[in-house]
């Protein structure tokens, strides 16, 4: 929150529009479209490959980029000699960081995508070269010389921490402690969250688990690898097109690395193949245009998927510290965590966010949680849904589970008993507002699933997740079209069906068919800027601001209609599509459909359009509770999923298809994570998997049908109670699967993932300690 | 006068105070109020990496945001996502 602290008295009454919007139960009781399932407007582009992604865009004398990347997980680069390489036949560019000017505002950023004094993980970029060919680029690539000087690295987190663990930056100097140190370290910060006494909690306890839990990091695994094309004109105008979830702040980070008018960069956003929070950032897009404006051409950079894991932005590893108190009668007296992500080379692990989330699901009279952001040799993290809260609230659930099972309580009973609803104070601080995790809860226990028989070797899991979920700042256009067609433009990058949502929520203002609204993520130029498609706040605010300039080109339609009858706008009301007067004193006239509005705007006062600016805020939290059946072969340690359910709350599914789509994406990702996924690292500091042969995702033949129960408590801060549902879904599995496996291998599971090997090496240490 | 609750990293920046009480009508009040009352959350409160929660709704950008009397305020962590 940035900000100018000159003029202390500024006006209290906000003359701006409300950033938050009430909740309108009644137009939510008669729903015509909202609701509905209507196909996707780009389904059709993606299922016959008529979509064009990041590599699809071609321009005339567009040149290849390659990009040379660190050997080393850790070295000084003592110098840079690219002379041979610009020398070969073919070469139009080379750059290095002292084609990148130091950069205060981005410094990491600029740092991760160009290695300045030291390369820090396997993967770091140090040159890149663009070349009439791929193969010209490829040689290139090898003439260049590094001198580089290996140091010693580290790419575990607690290893990190280790006072003689080998410093990444001499700048780095921990911050949340007082008094704050005097030496550099691993450690960027500490962060602490929590009320309450929790001695005194535990003391209250008749029982208390305190376990240690271990989560690898993985890959958001999208399946389109980062791609763009750069195009410098030789006056400066330049243009990107890239996969990204947010164009806009692409285009501000590149325009400040490559020192640029933002309003000489135009970035298009392309259809994107997954992104999951790991496209919110720029890794190859400043490097194309340093490339473009260097050579005066187009610059394609495509990553290959080796690239893709090891110099793009995985998720973080954890290593994590429990304890939770209960009374007898399932009364949770206190809870403890202390959570230590590290996020690759630079500061960002979103340890806070883990802390925050950890116990976010109970009401708590004593918590408190810690939180370490720790650099590594490894690739600088990006966001993966609910970025940090999968890994703390695995650990908690675990120890919940397992709680209940030493005071012989029903695991969802628990939960319930502990389970926090409106104005429950939360365990990172703010009172929760309106939240439907109980009810997620009562779902789940009503749900047949819950009550199923297990067969042998079978173990059924339990787990609620939240997700803060967020707002942000907002800009959607609306046109009218002179056929009665309609045409949005938003600036969030459709990541998960938004513009079907947008349409719907179109349609339902304007009273007419979905199929006649269409939905465009515009770019850069036609828009004001606009956030990131992140924190699952594109439905809830490119959503509210079609919503609002929908009602703006409604008020101008009644006031058309107004002049063609010659009465007073404020007579004239809009119901199912038309435009009629308000009741009979305001004449009689036949009511002017939306397309007959239209089709004489020109000789009504001209085009009619909506257009919203703002910051969404009231997004309202949102919380989930997952079951899953999970068999574990004892001979082997490999686990089936055999049966699952997300139960989650969306405050209103817009289009119920999407809804399920990201609650059973969640799913699906947490399976990977929980049992297979893991950034392996060797020895000697170089990832090992780097590709999905090797790196475990599950494909369709490993997954159950996921079944799915929507909920919907409204968001009192959305007109049609809408709540984000990106991410939540991700926050249970690792738990719920955790829970599952621990109760069909009959020991605690308490590092992920639980692959074979880890899960018969527990089955087989249990066996020993049982003899 | 607004009573707010810091928490993560600004705690400790605070020197260890959880609670502070502002003058503070909205949040841009409260921010500046906040500097200089504590200068040594300058440096947090520039990198513009807090958020202020009210009553229980999360604001990550709204200076001109009313702070009701009474109300419940958190200098929280900015959010972020994915």
């Amino acid at each position: 929150m940035a900000r100018n602290p000159d003029a202390d008295n500024a006006p209290v009454k906000k003359e701006i529009e409300s950033s938050t919007s009430k909740y309108d139960a009644e137009k939510a009781a008669s729903f015509k479209v909202v609701g509905s399932r209507p196909a996707r407007p780009d389904g059709m582009d993606k299922v016959t490959g008529k979509a064009r992604f990041g590599a699809d865009m071609v321009m005339p004398g567009q040149l290849v980029g390659l990009i040379l990347r660190s050997p080393h997980p850790h070295a000084v680069i003592k110098s840079i000699d690219s002379s041979e390489a610009e020398a070969l036949s073919g070469v139009k560019a080379v750059v290095t960081r002292d084609d990148f000017a130091p950069n205060d505002d981005h410094a990491d950023v600029l740092y991760n995508i160009m290695a300045r004094e030291k390369a820090l993980y396997e993967g770091h970029a140090v040159a890149a070269v663009a070349a009439t060919s791929r193969a010209v680029a490829r040689k290139a690539l090898k003439l260049i010389k590094i001198d580089y000087e290996p140091l010693p690295h580290v790419t575990d987190v607690d290893a990190a921490m280790s006072p003689d663990a080998p410093v990444l930056h001499d700048s780095i100097i921990t911050r949340g402690i007082s008094p704050a140190p005097t030496k550099p370290s691993n450690v960027v910060a500490r962060s602490e969250f929590g009320h309450g006494d929790i001695d005194a909690g535990f003391a209250q306890a008749d029982e208390i688990i305190e376990r240690s839990f271990k989560t690898a990091a993985t890959h958001q695994g999208y399946i389109e690898p980062h791609a763009c094309v750069a195009n410098v004109g030789a006056d400066g105008m330049s243009e990107l097109w890239c996969c990204t979830q947010g164009h806009f702040h692409v285009r501000q980070v590149c325009a400040s690395l490559l020192g640029i008018d933002v309003s000489r960069l135009r970035v298009t956003a392309s259809e994107i193949g997954g992104g999951f929070g790991g496209k919110t950032t720029v890794f190859i897009e400043p490097v194309a245009l340093a490339l473009s404006r260097k050579a005066g051409r187009p610059v394609k950079i495509a990553m290959t998927r080796d690239e893709v894991f090891k110099a793009s932005g995985p998720t973080a590893s954890s290593s994590m510290n429990v304890k939770i108190g209960v009374t007898k009668d399932g009364r949770i007296t206190a809870g403890y965590g202390e959570f230590r992500y590290q996020g690759g080379a630079f500061a960002g692990a979103p340890a806070d966010f883990g802390a925050m989330s950890a116990f976010a699901c109970y009401a708590l009279d004593n918590v408190k949680t810690e939180a370490y952001d720790v650099v590594t040799n490894r690739p600088k993290g990006a966001a993966y849904r609910a970025p940090g809260a999968p890994m703390s609230v695995y650990a908690v659930e675990s120890v919940i589970d397992e709680l209940a099972t030493r005071i012989g309580m029903d695991p969802i009973d628990l939960r319930l008993k502990n389970a926090a609803k409106e104005g429950s104070k939360s365990s990172y601080g703010p009172k929760f507002g309106s939240c439907g995790l109980v009810e997620t809860l009562e779902a789940a226990k009503a749900h047949p699933h819950y009550n199923a028989p297990l067969g042998p070797n079978q173990g059924r899991g339990v787990a609620s997740g939240f997700w803060f979920n967020f707002g942000g700042e907002t800009c959607s256009n609306l046109n009218i079209n002179a056929d009665g067609t309609v045409t949005i433009a938003v600036g969030t990058p459709d990541i998960g069906g938004s513009r079907a949502s947008m349409c719907i929520m179109a349609a339902e203002e304007l009273g007419i068919p979905y199929d006649k609204v269409r939905a465009i993520v515009a770019d850069t130029s036609a828009l004001g800027y606009n956030d990131t498609t992140e924190g699952s706040r594109v439905t809830f605010s490119s959503g509210m601001a079609v919503i609002k300039a929908s009602q703006q080109a409604v008020t101008e339609m009644c006031k058309r209609a107004a002049m063609i009858w010659d009465i007073p706008a404020e007579a004239v009301t809009w119901e199912d599509g038309c435009a009629k007067p308000s009741g009979p004193n305001a004449g009689d006239f036949e009511p002017l459909s939306l397309a007959e509005i239209a089709a004489t705007a020109g000789k009504t006062g001209g085009p009619i359009a909506g257009h919203h600016e703002y910051n969404a805020d009231g997004a309202g939290v949102s919380f989930g509770t997952h079951i899953v059946d999970t068999e574990v072969d004892p001979e082997t340690g490999k686990v089936d999923i055999i049966r699952y359910t997300v139960i989650q709350d969306a405050g209103k599914a817009i289009h119920p298809d999407y809804v399920e789509g990201q609650f059973q994406g969640g799913a699906a990702q947490g399976i990977g994570w929980a049992l297979n996924e893991e950034y392996i690292y060797g020895d000697d500091g170089k990832l090992q998997n780097a590709g999905f042969l090797d790196y475990r995702m599950p494909v369709a033949s490993d997954l159950p049908m996921i079944d799915t129960v929507i909920v919907e408590v409204p968001n009192p801060g959305h007109p049609y109670g809408v709540r984000g549902v990106g991410e939540t879904g991700i926050v249970p599995p690792l738990a719920a699967i955790a829970n599952g496996v621990s109760a069909a291998a009959g020991v605690r599971m308490t590092e992920l993932p639980m692959s074979p090997p880890r899960v018969l090496k527990a089955i087989d240490t249990a066996k020993v300690a049982a003899e | 006068m607004v009573q707010v609750t810091l928490s993560g990293t600004i705690q400790q920046a605070a020197g260890g105070i959880s609670t502070l009480e502002i003058e503070a009508k909205n949040i841009r009040q409260l921010l500046n109020g906040l500097e200089k009352q504590c200068p040594e959350l300058k440096p947090e409160l520039e990198k513009g990496s807090i958020a202020v929660a009210i009553n229980g709704t999360i604001y990550r950008d709204d200076w001109f945001q009313p702070i009701p009397e009474d109300s419940e305020v958190f200098l929280i962590p900015r959010l972020a996502g994915g």
